[in-house]
């Protein structure tokens, strides 16, 4: 009887700890959620306000226009232009570099003092603050190596910029594969090159691309590091186009162009004094916040694609 | 996959190598223009108005580094036209003799520096130049709070000061004339870059004062007061406005903006010519366009007659002066 009573006793305490359990999960639930909201609402009133004020500006001409001393007929060409020419030369700069460096890291580089040492500094110059990567290429590209204020250097700074996330992103996406694969493909008699091309590249190409996207997104929104390098602020003609009709075809004059991007023009519109920018100003941070979320949004459809044609 | 993978990586890469070729520089006509941004919105004004013109001729950029850092690129030779709200200091003109740049100095517009308050302060009707100095003064810092320390018959409310950074030409403009030392300041004020910030302070704040270029009074007329200023003791109190700037009662406050020209045997081409006298012929009109103060015609005259003769160098001598008139000024220069 007394037993029974002991372990009825028992019961209730048990009980009792389950509920407290599932009272401290349920209160750590509402933190999170709370936690979420703010980042969501902070990002969700920015873009509200910004659309609000900038809505009369979305209008074609806001797209085809150069910048003016007349709000009204002020627009962003040069600067839209600008931003994807020198995003071209970004992608083209710090993704064979990051991805090679990644896979050199992750699949060939002995593990010493000397590899770890380079990793410490890919992370820690993930960290670096952006003007930093400006000063940098000021005297690198623009003097040094006299590639003067162009599309080039801006591409090549934001290259640098992201490289550290393109090295962080592969090495992640690399990391993933399982160990099995690789001995599966060495056991049927493969070289180590025609491992990591056919196998350990192929499975991590989404992961990979995430990362690649995230850091273009990231790009898209610096201004200090192409303000040191001398961007400009009124430029009402576009670069030398890259595609011509004479042979052969391609044109690289526009790489030595003076060049203006879209936050720079947002930061100038916004210091001025007539509201009527300000409308411009606010146009152009929606835009970008767009241009963001469909790049970010791209990065996850593709990696949802490319993770379901993999199998194992 | 993988196929298409590594085609898009050979593709990249032998892109890449074709970046390792400096293009060459094609013989455009481009005429490179960069310095304050208080001069910007004139300046932008003239290179939309003078491309048109041109139907693309002639091409021109324009930067905002700022007067300093626009004078940095002028004494090495990367800019043609440097754009500065005040005038050329020693060192930079070291820095150009240095380089051998010879640069002409043209006064192209005035801007009022505004003193303002908020519109519910009813106790101000006018500020002299010294108390402006009381409040401003590095001898202020820390000790000078509320507006009865300033004037004793004023009410004990804190005093909140708004006022450019140091890095601006309008902050070296209002010390130098109202301390009488360039860069010399209190440091606790609210500084910022934007203007729009310190309108912003000013206007939600009973006690707030700041100062900047009448552009930014002139758009918030409804948030903000401009103070009328009494230049000596004895004055009269002006408040800012074209009409006070252009005959020269608004002292000492109201400041001349300036271009310089790279006018260096060699590097002085025809096209930066050409557009330096577009500049000059539209600059009355433009001007007021943008909010600023247009120099009166004889004024114009006389710097396109300084214009016309070439002659190099500045009229100041490194030193910010206040209250020069420009045709003094101009017949300074040699």
């Amino acid at each position: 009887m007394s037993n029974q009573a002991s372990v009825l006793d028992n019961l209730e305490e048990v009980r009792a700890m389950i509920r407290r359990h599932k009272f401290n999960d349920y209160v750590f639930s509402i933190i999170g959620l709370i936690a979420l909201m703010i980042g969501l609402l902070t990002l969700l009133t920015l873009f509200v306000d910004l659309v609000m004020d900038g809505y009369p500006r979305f209008t074609f001409e806001f797209l085809s226009e150069y910048p003016s001393r007349r709000a009204a007929h002020a627009g962003l060409l040069s600067a839209w232009i600008g931003s994807l020419l020198v995003m071209i030369v970004t992608f083209l700069s710090a993704v064979p570099m990051g991805v090679a460096a990644g896979l050199y890291l992750e699949e060939y580089a002995p593990k010493n003092w000397f590899s770890d040492l380079i990793e410490i500094n890919v992370t820690n110059l993930a960290g670096v603050p952006s003007i930093v990567y400006g000063l940098l290429a000021l005297g690198l590209f623009v003097y040094i190596l006299d590639l003067g204020q162009s599309i080039l250097t801006a591409g090549l700074t934001l290259g640098l910029l992201i490289l550290p996330v393109v090295i962080v992103a592969t090495r992640e996406a690399v990391r993933g594969i399982p160990v099995a694969i690789r001995e599966a493909a060495y056991a049927v008699g493969a070289t180590k090159w025609q491992v990591v091309l056919h196998h350990v590249l192929h499975y991590s190409f989404g992961g990979i691309l995430t990362g690649v996207i995230i850091g273009m997104a990231r790009a898209l929104g610096e201004t200090a590091p192409l303000i040191t390098i001398g961007a400009l602020t009124f430029i009402a003609f576009l670069p030398p186009s890259p595609i011509t009709d004479t042979p052969p075809f391609l044109n690289f004059e526009w790489l030595s162009s003076g060049f203006t991007v879209m936050p720079i023009q947002m930061f100038n519109w916004l210091s001025r004094p007539d509201h009527a920018f300000h409308m411009n100003a606010a146009a152009t941070g929606a835009l970008i916040i767009v241009v963001t979320l469909l790049m970010n949004g791209t990065a996850i459809w593709l990696r949802y694609r490319i993770r379901k044609n993999i199998k194992w | 996959m993988q196929s298409k993978f590594v085609q898009s990586m050979g593709l990249a890469a032998v892109v890449a190598s074709l970046f390792a070729i400096p293009t060459a520089h094609a013989a455009e006509k481009i005429v490179k223009i960069d310095g304050s941004s208080t001069v910007y919105p004139i300046t932008e004004a003239v290179a939309e108005e003078f491309q048109k013109a041109k139907k693309g001729a002639i091409k021109v950029t324009v930067g905002i580094s700022g007067t300093g850092g626009g004078f940095k690129k002028f004494c090495r030779g990367e800019t043609d036209i440097s754009e500065a709200s005040r005038p050329i200091l020693k060192k930079e003109m070291d820095a150009c003799k240095e380089a051998g740049i010879q640069y002409i100095e043209l006064p192209v517009a005035y801007d009022a520096l505004t003193v303002v308050v908020n519109p519910k302060n009813d106790w101000i009707k006018s500020l002299t130049v010294e108390e402006l100095n009381k409040m401003w003064a590095p001898a202020a810092q820390g000790s000078i709070k509320t507006w009865k320390q300033v004037n004793a018959t004023w009410p004990d409310k804190p005093l909140k000061l708004f006022g450019p950074g140091a890095d601006s030409g309008t902050f070296d403009y209002f010390t130098e004339a109202v301390v009488g030392k360039a860069k010399s300041s209190r440091g606790d004020f609210t500084a910022s870059e934007d203007d729009n910030v310190l309108v912003q302070g000013v206007s939600s704040d009973i006690g707030g004062l700041g100062y900047f270029g009448y552009a930014y009074f002139d758009e918030n007329r409804d948030k903000l007061r401009a103070v009328p200023i009494v230049a000596k003791t004895g004055a009269p109190a002006v408040g800012p406005s074209p009409e006070t700037v252009m005959n020269g009662t608004y002292q000492p406050l109201s400041r001349p903006l300036f271009i310089y020209v790279n006018a260096t045997a060699g590097a002085f081409k025809p096209e930066v010519k050409e557009f330096i006298n577009f500049y000059l012929a539209n600059a009355a009109e433009l001007t007021k366009e943008v909010k600023y103060v247009p120099l009166p015609s004889s004024e114009y005259a006389a710097v396109v007659a300084h214009w016309k003769s070439l002659k190099p160098g500045t009229g100041f001598g490194g030193v910010p002066e206040v209250g020069v008139k420009i045709p003094e000024l101009l017949s300074r220069i040699k």
